[in-house]
């Protein structure tokens, strides 16, 4: 294993374990997760979850079996920006689909499928607490929503050049 | 019937600012509470004001909190729910965002009612931006002495974290809750014990949703009294009703419960009709959970009575004609819109969400979404209907957690009330695939 985290990354999960009663530190997983996650390139590679373990002193089955519950935690590589559009009821009345489609073609891509040069990974999720500004996607920490097609190629285009990864845990 | 508690201050720039906050008046719940009630007082306030939790279930706040053990020397918890991810609802992500300290003066004026010492905000992992907010707030809080040690010079300590999710639906089920903030997958617990009596950390819990939480300021301000007299009957006080779909204004509405349905769909104060004139063909009224009625059934109950947004309206008439208030996810249709599809959409949901544990939940939300799909696409018989029928009540009743019957009752409903479009659709396959079904004759006569 020769993964490790950034001294900062390090002293903000130490200090998250210390939230939770003696003994009790297995609750900072999810949190610890999420920073793993951004540090290395988006995705939980099993060698980042038994880091984790190693950090939180618990077994890396403990990890494996958390991280692969939850959607936000990638278990294959993924583009630096996902593209996550809420494809649920209400979105779906309100151009969801047509969004799906739109961006299926711009970036000549499938839903769950990453564009060549690494940069984009396309795909549906469940409702995002954001349906009634249909249509929307998450991209990292931000929200965009009331997209147009027009405002979708303003989107791309920004982040085409920002070109990092961009992560849910970033500072707004 | 629009008095406004919750998001009263909701347009003084910089009210999410401690400075603000406190200059408007906040904050004064936890100073009353601290110096001059004693947390069983709190708790008597919290029982007379009759409101009930706002997360979806509808159960009254105080007599839970009462139930609350307290053996002595274990810690007890109070976990804010807001994990918000039950589609069609967004008004905690609303309050959170714009009044932070709304919920923060909430968590510590109810954690001193309940004895608790660290109490926990549970938010969706897909909220980390909201996250950033309320921990700035929690600094804030901490920095003018409202949260730490000796609050006020009370001698009442308490801490509060906010902790992130990753993205599961059924962690807003409060036992799967507790497991996901336990560092677990998010599993329901087979219940009892509840977590009145054994939850976080198998120590005694409350969880409440956020916007139960944030109400409990105004309460203790004003006495339980006072709130009981807002809204009608035994759904006292306001709502924050999330409204979306087909509508021209949507939005969060904050509404004293008792304003008719139809006001609320219609009026410009609120969702301002349906989008580009057309008409209202159906209203799921509380969350994707909860039963979809038709237009004529959510305007008027089935004794032609003036249809209410309060609990008691909505659920008049029971699964035959009525449905629930729910979390408040008020998702409008309009008449061109396929009810077959967005049942199929919700089933998929459903599945999608199930956690696994059951076999009558894992399969039968499975089974349900292929059964929709291949009717929504062309190929369905028409004993499907039937069929589906069947399965969602093989699932109703038969699971550990409520995901079980929330996935079963919008099909079930959908085809209570739509059957004629569900057969149209499997009859007419193929022109299905080029229009669809639009409004009922039975309906059309009804509505604007
Ligand atoms: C599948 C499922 C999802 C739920 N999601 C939420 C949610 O996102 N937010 C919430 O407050 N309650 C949710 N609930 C209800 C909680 O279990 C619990 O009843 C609620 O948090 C209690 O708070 P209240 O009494 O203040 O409403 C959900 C329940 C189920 C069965
Ligand atoms: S009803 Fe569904 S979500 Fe709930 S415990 Fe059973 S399998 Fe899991
Ligand atoms: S349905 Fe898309 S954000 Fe809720």
């Amino acid at each position: 294993m020769n993964l490790a985290f950034s001294e900062e990354a390090l002293t903000l999960s130490k200090a998250l374990m210390k939230r939770y009663p003696e003994g009790k530190h297995k609750s900072a997983l999810i949190p610890i997760l999420h920073i793993a996650q951004a540090e290395f390139n988006g995705w939980l590679s099993s060698d980042a979850m038994d880091y984790v373990a190693s950090i939180i002193g618990i077994k890396p089955i403990e990890v494996y079996e958390v991280a692969s519950f939850y959607s936000m935690f990638n278990m294959q590589p993924v583009g630096k920006c996902s593209l996550e559009v809420c494809h649920t009821g209400p979105c779906a009345i309100n151009g969801a689909e047509s969004l799906i489609s739109y961006l299926e073609n711009k970036l000549n891509i499938k839903l769950g499928q990453t564009t060549a040069d690494g940069m984009f990974t396309l795909k549906a999720v469940e409702c995002l607490g954001s349906c009634g500004s249909a249509p929307m996607l998450q991209c990292g920490v931000n929200y965009y929503e009331n997209l147009t097609n027009e405002k979708a190629d303003e989107l791309i285009n920004r982040l085409t050049a920002e070109n990092r990864l961009q992560s849910y845990t970033d500072i707004k | 019937m629009s008095r406004k508690i919750l998001l009263e201050h909701i347009d003084v720039p910089g009210i999410n600012t401690f400075d603000t906050y406190r200059k408007m008046g906040g904050y004064r719940s936890v100073e009353k509470a601290l110096k001059t009630m004693s947390p069983e007082d709190v708790v008597e306030e919290v029982k007379k004001s009759g409101m009930r939790g706002r997360g979806g279930a509808g159960f009254p706040t105080g007599m839970k909190w009462s139930f609350l053990a307290k053996p002595v020397g274990v810690p007890r918890y109070l976990v804010c729910n807001a994990d918000e991810s039950e589609p069609g609802t967004f008004k905690d992500r609303y309050l959170m965002e714009k009044i932070p300290h709304g919920l923060i003066e909430g968590m510590i004026t109810s954690s001193y009612a309940l004895g608790a010492n660290t109490s926990y905000i549970y938010i969706r992992g897909e909220y980390f931006y909201i996250l950033r907010i309320l921990e700035k707030a929690i600094a804030e809080a901490y920095a003018n002495g409202f949260l730490g040690k000796n609050i006020l010079g009370s001698g009442y300590d308490l801490d509060l974290y906010v902790h992130p999710g990753a993205g599961a639906y059924i962690c807003g089920e409060e036992t799967a809750l507790l497991e996901s903030l336990e560092g677990k997958r998010g599993n329901p617990r087979v219940k009892p014990p509840f977590p009145a009596i054994a939850g976080l950390y198998a120590c005694p819990t409350v969880v409440n949703n956020v916007e139960t939480i944030a109400a409990i300021a105004p309460i203790v301000n004003m006495g339980g009294d006072e709130y009981a007299k807002i809204g009608i009957g035994r759904s006292t006080g306001t709502k924050l009703i999330s409204a979306s779909g087909h509508i021209n204004n949507p939005g969060i509405y904050e509404i004293e419960l008792g304003l008719p349905v139809e006001e609320f769909i219609y009026s410009d104060k609120y969702c301002g009709g349906i989008k580009n004139n057309k008409k209202l063909k159906a209203v799921v009224a509380g969350g994707s959970s909860v039963p979809i009625l038709p237009a004529n059934l959510i305007l008027k109950t089935a004794n032609n009575e003036e249809r209410l947004m309060s609990y008691e309206s909505l659920s008049d008439g029971g699964f035959v004609s009525g449905t629930m208030l729910g979390s408040g996810g008020f998702v409008v249709y309009d008449e061109d819109s396929c009810i077959v599809r967005n049942t199929w959409n919700f089933a998929r949901f459903y599945h999608h969400e199930s956690c696994g544990q059951c076999s009558p939940c894992r399969e039968g939300t499975g089974w349900m979404e292929k059964v929709l799909h291949r009717i929504e696409y062309g190929h369905g018989k028409l004993s499907d209907i039937d069929l589906l029928v069947e399965v969602s009540k093989k699932i109703e009743g038969n699971t550990i957690c409520p995901l079980g019957d929330a996935a079963a009752w919008p099909v079930a409903s959908a085809i209570r009330h739509f059957r004629e479009e569900f057969e149209w659709h499997i009859k007419e396959a193929t022109l299905s695939q080029s229009r669809n079904f639009g409004l009922l004759a039975a309906h059309e006569a009804l509505v604007k």
